[in-house]
């Protein structure tokens, strides 16, 4: 009874309210972080894994002349549920000789201007990263300025300059280099320069990320150690710049592979790209089922090697940690 | 400035005996209208360890930083062991350097690290893997050969960078705050067994530091730099003992500082008068001076004793009060203000007062000093 009292005027004691509340706050401290990091998961789940799943189901699919054009994997008549899985896209794909074509006709475009990109996108990076600092942001802002412009209107502007009466062959002629137009247009070089230009900021701003931290100091010992200008760039700052080479490398490559809009524009009609594939099995064949498929095969194509890296790399992190 | 010049040059002459091994001449550097270092002429003698002290911003980094080359004098000259290295690029001096927070390469390991410079030199692997072991075992770290540096100590990281900068053999190595990262504790602990590691491979040393006790405790000789300029050069404790000039005086150790203009100037003695002391001060040596010339007293705390009686003579003497007492246990810090106005600080051992009491706060004492305690600055 006593006690019971105490409590009571406990609980009317401002104090004994204020402890109350922060005792309250802490129970709830940790699930507000959980509410936090549910957010971007939430994101992911509901915008990336969800739809992937609906990809997946219908690639394994049968195409249908319906509404959507594709059968259900579970049917059930009567009592008995059916589950089809048609494997059909997947031996389609890998036995006609076209997808494989495609396929390592996008993945050779994208390295190579991945490539090109990198060797471009270093220097900038770099001599951006080393700018005195109130010059950076302008410098930044240079490689970003692009953007504030449509990517459609950037890649027409292109065609503007390759076209046969363009900048390119104008300035050619008028110097008398070539006596007829060059067919720069639709061809792979264009496709490769355009494709080089728009992704070019995607290389440059993780490398300018990473080689901005890069420690001044750390050159000036390899300089100290005997070490000459050209050789401290190959054994301290690209060796240092790794992650960020690798960032900027998988954020041209991965969206390059598939590509669409740049080949379709600039490219010619004979070279296949998958972006071009999926395209025409989407909205020309109507094939969603194939679509689907192509789209699979593709993600594993790119998933399959970054895991595998990483994999790789989390061991030599184990390994490094437990000597 | 030009006696101040010729006693520079006297005292690296003295320690270097006939022939210099490093050669400072007359190094300018200016950012801009900015002069950093400012003429300075500096002999060091091999094998010794030799300590560039100031507080930052006095142009100490930046005397290092032309020694390995990461900055060209904007006059002047550097020669090292008879070769002129003024204008040579960092990566073809004969030095190597200890950067002031390793520098360590991350992506490297410890053993990699210590052979980058000897893989530069194009060295034979097996030579330099025995290099390696020899500089590993030198700093102790024969151990952690295949650590990368984020996994070692503070303490651990410093002697690889130690152990880097030596693999070289190089012919002057620098040290640029070598001490500076790591805790109090390890500092005093780390100061002689760096020494002790330099002296064992007998290499010419030139250390910065803004730290004079880090300085004192390595070093055989201090340069003491201020606004560019070498104040002093000499050993530490001449430095202490016999400071040539104000900023020295107070720059190194405690002091109290009076100003004063000489009364009397006999071959064999001097007095100075000082408004902020009650009656002259009797110096037990003469001076380069004149009669009535303005000169500065620094009176180190140690020298000042304190008592209850009224000490006998007529000069080097006052009476005050007690106006704060800092207790450091083996000695305590009488703060006695004296009827000037002036604060006198005394060191007193606690072994002084075994036959009496110290004196309490707000009692009346007396500070005294001996003849020659005081050191007279002209400058």
């Amino acid at each position: 009874m006593m006690s019971r009292l105490l409590s009571l005027r406990d609980s009317r004691d401002p104090a004994g309210r204020a402890a109350r509340r922060a005792a309250w706050w802490q129970r709830l401290a940790p699930r507000g972080r959980t509410l936090v990091t549910a957010i971007p998961y939430g994101w992911l789940l509901l915008f990336f894994l969800v739809p992937f799943l609906f990809v997946l189901q219908i690639s394994f699919s049968e195409v249908e002349i319906a509404s959507p054009p594709y059968r259900a994997l579970v049917e059930r008549s009567e009592d008995v549920l059916n589950i089809a899985l048609n494997l059909g896209n997947y031996t389609y794909i890998f036995g006609d000789p076209l997808y494989f074509d495609a396929y390592l006709g996008s993945l050779e475009t994208a390295a190579v201007t991945t490539a090109i990109c990198l060797l471009i996108g270093y220097p900038i990076a770099y001599t951006i990263a080393r700018a005195p600092e109130a010059r950076r942001n302008t410098l930044l802002m240079l490689v970003m300025l692009p953007f504030w412009t449509s990517f459609l209107v950037r890649v027409y502007a292109w065609m503007g300059i390759l076209d046969s009466n363009g900048l390119v062959n104008q300035a050619l002629l008028a110097l008398g280099l070539v006596d007829a137009p060059l067919q720069l247009m639709h061809t792979q070089l264009s496709v490769q320069i355009v494709m080089v230009y728009a992704y070019l900021p995607f290389m440059i701003l993780p490398l300018f990320s990473n080689l901005v931290k890069l420690d001044g100091r750390l050159l000036e010992a390899a300089a100290d150690l005997g070490c000459r200008p050209w050789k401290t760039f190959l054994t301290v700052t690209l060796p240092l710049s790794k992650n960020g080479v690798v960032a900027g490398s998988m954020l041209v490559f991965i969206p390059a592979v598939g590509e669409f809009v740049i080949p379709e524009l600039v490219g010619t009609p004979e070279s296949l790209m998958i972006g071009k594939v999926l395209w025409m099995e989407f909205f020309d064949n109507n094939n969603w089922p194939m679509a689907a498929s192509v789209t699979i095969v593709m993600l594993a194509l790119l998933i399959l090697p970054i895991v595998y890296l990483h994999k790789r790399e989390e061991k030599a992190l184990a390994r490094a940690a437990r000597r | 400035m030009n006696m101040l010049e010729s006693s520079v040059n006297q005292a690296a002459g003295a320690a270097a005996g006939a022939k210099p091994y490093l050669q400072i001449v007359d190094v300018v550097k200016k950012f801009g209208d900015n002069t950093v270092v400012d003429h300075i002429n500096l002999n060091i003698a091999r094998n010794e360890i030799f300590a560039l002290l100031g507080s930052s911003g006095c142009g100490k980094s930046t005397l290092l930083r032309m020694l390995a080359g990461m900055e060209t004098p904007s006059s002047g000259r550097i020669i090292l062991d008879g070769e002129d290295i003024t204008h040579l690029a960092p990566y073809e001096r004969p030095i190597n350097m200890m950067f002031q927070s390793y520098a360590l390469f991350p992506h490297m390991s410890v053993a990699q690290n210590i052979a980058f410079g000897l893989k530069q030199d194009g060295l034979p692997r097996g030579e330099i893997a025995e290099r390696v072991e020899r500089m590993l075992e030198l700093v102790q770290m024969k151990k952690y050969a295949s650590r990368k540096p984020f996994q070692l100590s503070g303490g651990q990281q410093q002697r690889v960078a130690l152990a880097r900068s030596l693999a070289k053999r190089p012919k002057l190595l620098l040290l640029d705050e070598p001490l500076g990262a790591l805790d109090k504790k390890l500092r005093q602990q780390t100061q002689l067994e760096l020494v002790n590691m330099i002296e064992q491979v007998g290499v010419t040393c030139i250390m910065v530091t803004h730290d004079q006790e880090e300085a004192m405790t390595m070093a055989g000789r201090i340069g003491i730099m201020s606004d560019g300029q070498l104040l002093q050069v000499a050993s530490p404790g001449e430095i202490y003992e016999r400071p040539n000039c104000r900023f020295t005086a107070e720059f190194i150790g405690e002091t109290n500082l009076f100003g004063g203009h000489v009364v009397e100037d006999e071959p064999d003695y001097v007095r100075i008068q000082s408004a902020e002391l009650p009656r002259p001060v009797h110096i037990g040596h003469g001076i380069t001076g004149t009669l009535g010339m303005p000169v500065w007293l620094s009176l180190r705390p140690e020298r000042v004793g304190v008592s209850r009686q009224q000490p006998v003579g007529d000069g080097n003497w006052a009476a005050g009060t007690v106006h704060d007492i800092a207790y450091l246990g083996g000695f305590s810090i009488f703060h006695v203000r004296l009827p000037t106005g002036k604060v006198v600080k005394a060191s007193v051992p606690a072994t002084r007062w075994r036959e009496e009491a110290a004196p309490t706060w707000d009692e009346p004492v007396f500070v005294s000093w001996a003849d020659n305690d005081a050191v007279v600055l002209t400058q």
